[in-house]
């Protein structure tokens, strides 16, 4: 900022104590979504340390062992990890400004967050109809939080996205739009960083015997 | 309708005419007067044909000034609120021994305490503490406006809806009877099946997500807002504990938010979480409940400090002392908040490695609190100190903090508190530190900022008046229950057996009844300035001389704040450009660019509200509609991109002109 | 105050390239370094525990925490575009603020419950409540 006033002028020389012609001011949409992010960390915080510490009262009903099956969790890391590097794909071709191609690859990550979400859900209603049901246990009542709040956030990621196709088509690649694909783009991942730490301490530390 | 009840049942959920308190002659009562002063209110506005300017330019502002300005008005309707709980139950106290009941039975002194906690906490200091920083924050770093302007509108709106619930559930069902931090499994659905503590849950989420929206923009605000030349080191104090209160704000409320979800699906869904069946862990909601509630007495009391920094340098004529010790000593406090949380369950049985850990931690956070004292009596020593209002206000905190700071050392080290726990001992330390804190330091606020809000000072004599019922009714209501305590009177009680504390609660009661005087000084102040404002008008912007930014403006500010952006080359801003006998720029100005004012935040809260209110009584299609249109409404608005103008360079020229014009006459 | 008003220069006339996209600058190369690298990260654990190669829990959870942290980093810096300089070493400056929350969140939990379990509950009533 070549504008502003340094603090060493010399005694005479008045020191400047406005500046002359417009302040611009640097936009905080980047800095602000992030710190939000870091406090949607501590809402997932909070649930893992509940299924931290209820996650083995198995109260008579079925173990972790027992319902989870890790190898459908293991196609549903898979899904949400192409979709993190569809979504860089994405941020590329916006970097671009290849519109076409950028709404392409966003197609290709809501369509894997959506078989995500259905593969999730298919789970959740084996599980109830066999018995184990949220109400079931405080392990299975943490274990249903935490899993299904990362599912709430990847949802409305992709109600997002979705929202933002519309409005990349009907306004571009303005500046206002390529903000808000990058704060997806950081939400989109931070989901993917939340997801490891649900596959690791709930689903393969819990099946361990 | 009546004729279906599954339709009735339907829309109405369990709401029916039952619900209403229409068998209590005093909430009749209340209702009566409540509803003939909002009639009249309402009245008065359509007469005065004041809904389009109050529409314009209020409740869809986006400056941050009158958002602040808002946020207080909230606190002090919500304090009249509070205090009425307050002396209800004082009176409730002094009467009920042997075999006089009282007049409130249990069931009402129960929702009243809880009513008083949240209210005080939730509705009062944190939308007190939210309005200041608001206001003052972005004045202080040369900022014409905070990062996300709608989003502060809608932090408000969220805020009030909260508030609004929790009015409701004076007249519609009742309120939670659990205490204000609704322990499972008391507050579980099987010991709670009514709707007061879902009006508790959801008044809190939906304020709850205000707030923490309020401190993700005022956090982004300082980061990224602050005039050029103003590094961290030269930040006035205020804006430093604004800045860790946001911090704390940020990292807090999510974990109230989990907690509340948590009970809320205990309630709603039938999970486990804290229920005492099927695995469930009570206890569970008590550690996540202050890993929150601890910070949050911080997210308050920082904010004062901040407040009583700036009351002490500038009425004592000094740069403040120690400016970077205050600093250090404010982040400090910020993270050691985060290490404490275990001592508000001491007796709860984690053992005497978990209780000593989190005892030696709580004591450390009296040595930074120790040194911002010593700051503040270091910068009176050998200062001009001119007791004006705020700084009356100053001292006396300093007093009674002292006092509410020791107790809580005392109840720091765990084998006392086993004596000393859900004790009156322990209601007298905390009001001691959030009355003498944090109340004392933004009535001290209050009276410092006013005459940059709307232009003229508040009355002095009212003032004082108000200090001193305040003062002396705080030390006669709150010194008998530390006696009391050690008495071993617990809290929470309706009635008393033992004739012989029934004197205590007498002073206690008087002390309620000089508190009531005082608030109703400061009423009469706020109506007697207003009478004289042109006497205790203030054309300089800046009449007590103060040594920040804020004080560079003209009273009340323009609405873009700065014609130009300050620089800034020192801590005491706006002190050394007056050393400099800094000049005014005359000419010159540019078109300003603002952000455009937006109804989408109230109409958002109100579906919120909507949506809250259905939840808590089960009018499941209802929420289901209210839920879908806050959503529709949201994502609406992303689709509006014109959201800011310009304000005209002469538009400009002509305000800066008319200040010139003022400050001639002085 | 309208009166005195002009509407903005279109849109973006505001907008700069410092809109904050502009100071990340995604690469090819660092999305796939990033992808491969967590692809590996997450099969490995995964083929651990399904292939019952753990006869031992305890080893196992220290190794499937010790890959879960290490591939959150890989996340951070390849996908997140996470380093020191970034807003003025603010983002970095939050995480590092939040991990520290989220770490005392998180044993400081584990730790009071555990002695709570430890110290008010009989051994019968916990043996019952965990009892499969």
């Amino acid at each position: 900022m070549s504008d502003t006033a340094t603090t060493m002028s010399s005694p005479a020389q008045p020191l400047r104590f406005h500046v002359e012609g417009e302040h611009h001011v640097e936009n905080g949409t980047m800095l602000g979504f992030w710190l939000y992010l870091m406090s949607d960390c501590l809402v997932f915080a909070c649930l893992f340390a509940a299924y931290g510490v209820l996650g083995r009262n198995y109260s008579g009903g079925p173990t972790a062992a027992q319902v989870l099956e890790l190898p459908v969790v293991a196609i549903n890391t898979t899904l949400l990890l192409l979709s993190s590097i569809t979504y860089g794909f994405a941020v590329l071709e916006m970097q671009q400004n290849r519109r076409g191609p950028m709404m392409a690859w966003l197609t290709v990550t809501g369509l894997l967050g959506a078989g995500f979400i259905g593969l999730e859900l298919t789970e959740f209603s084996h599980l109830i109809s066999i018995g184990a049901g949220p109400q079931r246990s405080a392990f299975l009542s943490s274990f249903f939080t935490l899993v299904g709040t990362h599912g709430l956030h990847v949802t409305c990621g992709i109600i997002w996205l979705i929202t933002l196709m519309v409005q990349v088509g009907k306004k571009g690649l303005i500046p206002a739009n390529k903000r808000r694909l990058m704060c997806l783009s950081m939400f989109w991942h931070f989901l993917d960083v939340v997801w490891v730490g649900v596959f690791s301490f709930v689903y393969l530390m819990g099946v361990l015997p | 309708m009546l004729a279906h009840p599954d339709l009735t049942q339907l829309i109405f959920g369990r709401l029916t005419i039952d619900q209403l308190p229409l068998h209590e002659p005093i909430v009749v009562g209340t209702f009566i007067v409540v509803a003939l002063l909002g009639l009249a209110l309402l009245g008065a506005i359509t007469y005065f044909r004041l809904w389009g300017y109050l529409w314009r330019e209020w409740f869809t502002s986006i400056d941050h000034k009158k958002i602040g300005v808002m946020y207080i008005i909230l606190s002090l309707v919500m304090l009249l609120r509070g205090f009425s709980d307050a002396i209800m139950m004082r009176a409730q106290q002094a009467l009920s021994f042997g075999h006089s009941t009282g007049y409130l039975p249990p069931f009402h002194y129960d929702q009243v305490f809880t009513a008083h906690g949240v209210i005080m906490i939730f509705f009062v200091a944190m939308p007190m503490v939210t309005g200041i920083m608001n206001f003052v924050m972005p004045l202080q770093i040369g900022a014409r406006d905070v990062a996300f302007p709608f989003l502060n509108n809608f932090s408000l709106w969220m805020t009030i809806a909260g508030a609004v619930l929790v009015m409701a559930s004076l007249f519609i069902g009742e309120f939670a009877r659990t205490g204000w931090l609704a322990y499972p499994p008391l507050s579980d659905i099987v010991s709670s099946p009514d709707a007061g503590v879902d009006y508790y849950i959801w008044a809190l989420q939906i304020a709850g997500v205000g707030t923490l929206l309020s401190g993700v923009n005022l956090l982004t605000t300082i980061i990224k807002m602050r005039a050029p030349g103003m590094t961290l080191m030269r930040m006035p104090v205020f804006t430093w504990t604004a800045l860790c209160t946001n911090v704390l704000i940020v990292a807090a409320f999510p974990v109230l938010t989990a907690a509340l979800a948590m009970l809320a699906l205990d309630r709603y869904a039938g999970t486990n979480f804290f229920t005492t069946i099927l695995g469930g862990n009570a206890m569970m909601y008590v550690n996540l409940i202050w890993i929150w509630g601890h910070p949050e007495v911080y997210i308050l009391v920082l904010p004062a400090f901040g407040v009583f920094s700036e009351v002490t340098a500038t009425f004592c004529r000094k740069r403040l002392f120690g400016y970077a010790s205050m600093v250090y000593a404010t982040v400090v406090i910020t993270v050691l908040s985060y290490l404490v949380w275990l001592h508000h369950f001491f007796t709860m049985g984690s053992g005497a490695s978990v209780n000593s850990f989190f005892g030696i931690t709580t004591m450390i956070i009296s040595i930074p609190t120790g040194a911002k004292i010593f700051n503040w009596l270091f910068t009176m020593y050998r200062g001009r100190v001119t007791f004006e209002v705020p700084m009356m206000w100053t001292v006396a905190f300093m007093v009674t903090f002292v006092i509410g700071g020791m107790t809580g050392v005392m109840l720091a080290i765990p084998p006392a508190d086993f004596l000393l726990h859900n004790s009156l001992f322990l209601v007298a330390h905390f009001h001691n530190v959030i009355i003498g804190g944090v109340l004392f330091g933004m009535f001290a606020a209050i009276n410092y900022w006013f005459p940059k809000a709307f232009g003229f000072k508040l009355d002095p004599f009212w003032g004082k008046c108000a200090f001193w019922f305040w003062v002396i009714g705080f030390y006669f209501a709150f010194m008998p229950l530390y006696v009391l305590g050690f008495m071993g009177v617990t809290r929470r009680l309706s009635h008393f057996d033992d004739p012989s504390l029934q004197k205590w609660f007498v002073i206690a009661a008087f002390g309620a009844f000089l508190i009531l005087l005082g608030i109703l000084s400061m009423l009469m102040q706020f109506y007697v300035s207003f009478r004289n404002r042109e006497k205790l008008r203030d054309v300089t912007g800046d009449p007590w001389g103060g040594r920040t930014l804020e004080w560079s403006t003209s009273s009340p500010p323009p609405k873009y704040n700065f014609a130009f952006t300050p620089c800034i080359h020192d801590i005491d801003a706006w002190w050394q450009m007056k050393q400099h006998h800094y000049q005014r720029p005359q000419q010159g100005f540019l078109p300003i660019h603002m952000p455009k004012n937006t109804g989408a935040g109230i109409i958002l809260a109100g579906f919120a509200t909507v949506f809250g209110f259905a939840m808590i009584w089960y009018m499941w299609p209802l929420a289901i509609i209210s839920f879908a249109a806050l959503i529709a409404t949201a994502i609406g608005h992303t689709f509006n991109y014109n959201r800011d103008y310009y304000i005209a360079a002469d538009e400009v020229a002509r305000v800066e002109a008319s200040r010139t014009e003022l400050l001639g006459h002085v | 105050m309208s009166e005195h008003t002009q509407p903005a220069h279109g849109d973006d006339a505001h907008e700069h390239d410092d809109s904050g996209v502009g100071a990340i600058h995604a690469t090819l190369k660092g999305y796939l370094t990033g992808f491969t690298l967590a692809a590996i990260l997450t099969a490995i654990p995964f083929w651990l525990v399904m292939s019952g190669a753990f006869a031992k829990t305890g080893p196992a959870d220290a190794l499937i925490l010790l890959l879960a942290g290490i591939q959150i980093i890989v996340h951070m810096v390849y996908f997140l575009h996470m380093n020191t300089k970034s807003e003025g070493g603010w983002n970095m400056l939050a995480l590092v603020f939040t991990i520290v929350l989220v770490v005392i969140t998180l044993s400081g939990s584990i730790w009071i419950m555990y002695h709570l379990n430890d110290n008010m509950m009989p051994w019968t009533m916990q043996d019952a409540r965990n009892q499969p």
